[in-house]
């Protein structure tokens, strides 16, 4: 039988006047889960996670925390600490006092010895016994980054809430701090629930990725079962890059749906959902590097408009009939003479996937 | 060194406002701090150098009296500007949801400041007089059977109506320093564990005393040299130093002896601000 989950929202709306932040959120996560929360701004991923570290009360649903409903408690009552986007750190204290704060309250007060101990450590873990008598405005965006960590983590909470963490700090540190954050994940064993609009973060660090939209869950699941398996074009094209191509689904050969392009071409795919109908129109899905230039007649027909240079990858920016935006191939960079190899510019090539199961077919999404 | 073109440009730059500074401030204050050193030979005084008026300053108790005065009605003044102000901006600034409202209750406290100041010590004549709203108020709901003359003409009369003419001076620093605190700073402490009380103590406040010292500073300054107050609602035991100083001036005509006052006050105001100046730097920086 599985553990009680640590987090549980259920049925969580939240409006401001007349946007709708959250239409109804079910969540449930395990202890010692690293779970993010991935959408554009607005998608109110950060609602959500103000809702559990109780800085906003749901309209309707509940909140629970370790079992216990905490829906109508205030922050200070609960067992989650929040690092903030931009840190929050008390400026007119230390470094030491900072981490300090949160065990020198009555309700979850901490002998002084003990005390003193839990935030050497607590600094020792991040990496900044020597700055414990800096102010914050005396540290770098990374120190504070980890001053807000060592400070949220030194109560011990069940669950750390994460805002954005590493959205101030530039690409390096980030990468740098990216690496941190799940060692001090595995280490601690904490349940982690992030908030971030990179899905390349996401995707690195987390256990499960729920992509939200427009208040709702999108999709969650294990970052590689969201790559392979999107679940909609939304999240493909949200998640890593993705060329979607509308086209009409001819039928079903067994496992394979026949869709049929605008360019006249017919491919095989896979399709994501049952219930589809032959006639109806379709998306089809297929990721830059799971394309390949074809050498026989078939696939979608589209010329060379030029070569895109990523450093480890080339990108081939091609046109079709098939759709009015590019459509991409992406091609590992094996040796210096990949480029070459490739059609030049003006070249009229056939894409077809690298396999059937390569190309996802979806119903259409009505035009956001 | 400079060049000569350097020089030209400098001075077609600074001349005036240097000319000014000389003028209109160095030389009136180097006036007065001559003077204050005149012996007065009545009916009029001649120049002279000796401390005469300023041992009379400190050992006549008629004016070691005011200057005690003026010190606990400016004080008292700041105080309760104080605890008026403080609640008033931290209600506008934390707990006014919509931002049209906040600007408007902010509108509300200094829009006084627009009307004439002598129309505004003047109006707690009428609330505190002996026909006055107050006493009419206390008449009509029955609590008093005649009217009452302690609410004028003393210096709680005095405390009350400078308080109300200076208070925008304190709402203003104030609404500012906690206008400039972070909310998530506030979310933070509660997030950690701190309830809202200690949240108040441990952040709020110690983040809001650069806009304490700065009103306090202001309040204080202002009606210690205010002279109008003690006129209209001050009363025989509400005479100030200002009244003091005009006085010397005018009806006593002892000029020496009014500017050994007026650099008195100057110095006074002087280590006052040079005091607070020394407390706000103490304070630190949002990040």
């Amino acid at each position: 039988m599985a553990a009680e989950p640590i987090v549980v929202l259920e049925g969580a709306t939240k409006s401001y006047g007349d946007f709708v932040a959250l239409g109804g959120i079910d969540l449930s996560i395990a202890a010692g889960e690293f779970v993010t929360l991935l959408g554009p701004s607005g998608c109110g991923k950060t609602t959500t996670l103000r809702l559990i570290g109780g800085f906003e009360t749901p309209d309707s649903g509940r909140v629970r925390i370790g079992g216990e409903d905490v829906t109508a408690l205030p922050p200070y009552r609960r067992a989650v600490n929040t690092v903030f986007q931009d840190y929050a750190l008390f400026p007119h204290m230390s470094v030491a006092q900072n981490v300090a704060y949160g065990l020198s309250v009555k309700a979850n007060r901490v002998p002084r010895a003990d005390r003193e101990r839990r935030v050497q450590e607590a600094l020792a873990m991040v990496g900044l016994s020597d700055k414990r008598d800096r102010r914050p405005g005396e540290l770098s965006g990374g120190q504070r980054q980890r001053v807000a960590m060592a400070r949220a983590l030194v109560r011990k909470p069940k669950v750390l809430l994460l805002d954005e963490p590493l959205s101030a700090l530039d690409v390096k540190l980030r990468e740098a701090m990216q690496i941190e954050l799940k060692h001090l994940h595995q280490q601690l064993g904490i349940t982690f629930l992030m908030v971030t609009h990179d899905q390349a973060e996401a995707l690195v660090l987390s256990d499960r990725v729920a992509v939200m939209k427009a208040g709702r869950i999108a999709q969650i699941g294990a970052p590689q079962e969201l790559y392979d398996r999107p679940a909609s074009p939304y999240v493909a094209d949200f998640i890593g890059a993705a060329n979607l191509i509308d086209g009409t689904l001819e039928g079903f050969d067994g496992e394979m749906a026949w869709v049929r392009f605008g360019d006249g071409s017919r491919l095989a795919g896979r399709a994501v959902r049952s219930g589809l109908v032959a006639g109806s129109r379709v998306t089809a899905g297929v990721r830059p590097e799971r394309l390949k230039v074809g050498t026989g007649d078939e696939g979608l027909s589209a010329t060379v408009v030029g070569q895109l240079f990523h450093g480890g990858v080339l990108r081939l920016e091609t046109k079709s009939a098939a759709s009015p935006r590019p459509i991409f191939v992406e091609v590992q960079r094996a040796s210096a003479a990949t480029s070459d190899a490739l059609p030049p510019a003006g070249a009229t090539i056939r894409l077809v996937p690298a396999t059937p199961d390569d190309l996802l077919v979806y119903p259409e999404e009505a035009a956001p | 060194m400079k060049t000569a073109r350097e020089r030209v440009a400098f001075w077609s730059v600074f001349s005036l406002p240097f000319a000014w500074t000389v003028l209109f401030l160095i030389v009136p204050y180097a006036t007065m701090a001559a003077i204050s050193f005149w012996t007065r030979r009545f009916p009029t005084f001649v120049p002279d150098f000796q401390f005469g008026n300023y041992i009379q300053l400190f050992t006549d108790p008629q004016y070691t009296t005011v200057l005690l005065r003026t010190l606990k009605i400016a004080g008292l003044t700041s105080l309760t500007s104080v605890l008026v102000a403080y609640p008033l901006a931290y209600f506008i600034v934390f707990t006014v949801r919509s931002a049209a409202w906040r600007s408007f209750l902010y509108l509300a406290v200094i829009v006084p400041l627009w009307v004439s100041y002598l129309l505004r010590a003047y109006t707690w004549k009428i609330i505190l007089g002996t026909d006055g709203a107050l006493n009419s108020l206390l008449l009509s709901t029955g609590i008093i059977d005649h009217p009452l003359d302690i609410f004028l003409y003393n210096q709680t009369a005095m405390i009350v109506t400078l308080t109300y003419i200076f208070i925008p001076f304190m709402v203003m620093p104030l609404y500012t320093a906690l206008e400039r605190i972070p909310k998530n700073l506030i979310e933070a402490s509660g997030d950690l564990g701190v309830g809202p009380f200690l949240t108040f103590v441990r952040v709020i406040l110690p983040l809001s005393t650069s806009g304490i010292i700065a009103g306090a500073t202001l309040t204080f300054c202002l009606s210690f040299g205010d002279f109008v107050a003690p006129v209209l609602v001050g009363g025989p035991d509400g005479t100030m130093i200002a009244t003091v100083l005009q006085s010397q001036f005018g009806a006593a005509l002892n000029w020496p002896l009014g500017s050994a006052l007026a650099v008195l006050i100057l110095t006074l105001v002087i280590v006052v601000l040079t005091v607070s100046r020394r407390f706000d730097t103490a304070r630190v920086d949002l990040v």
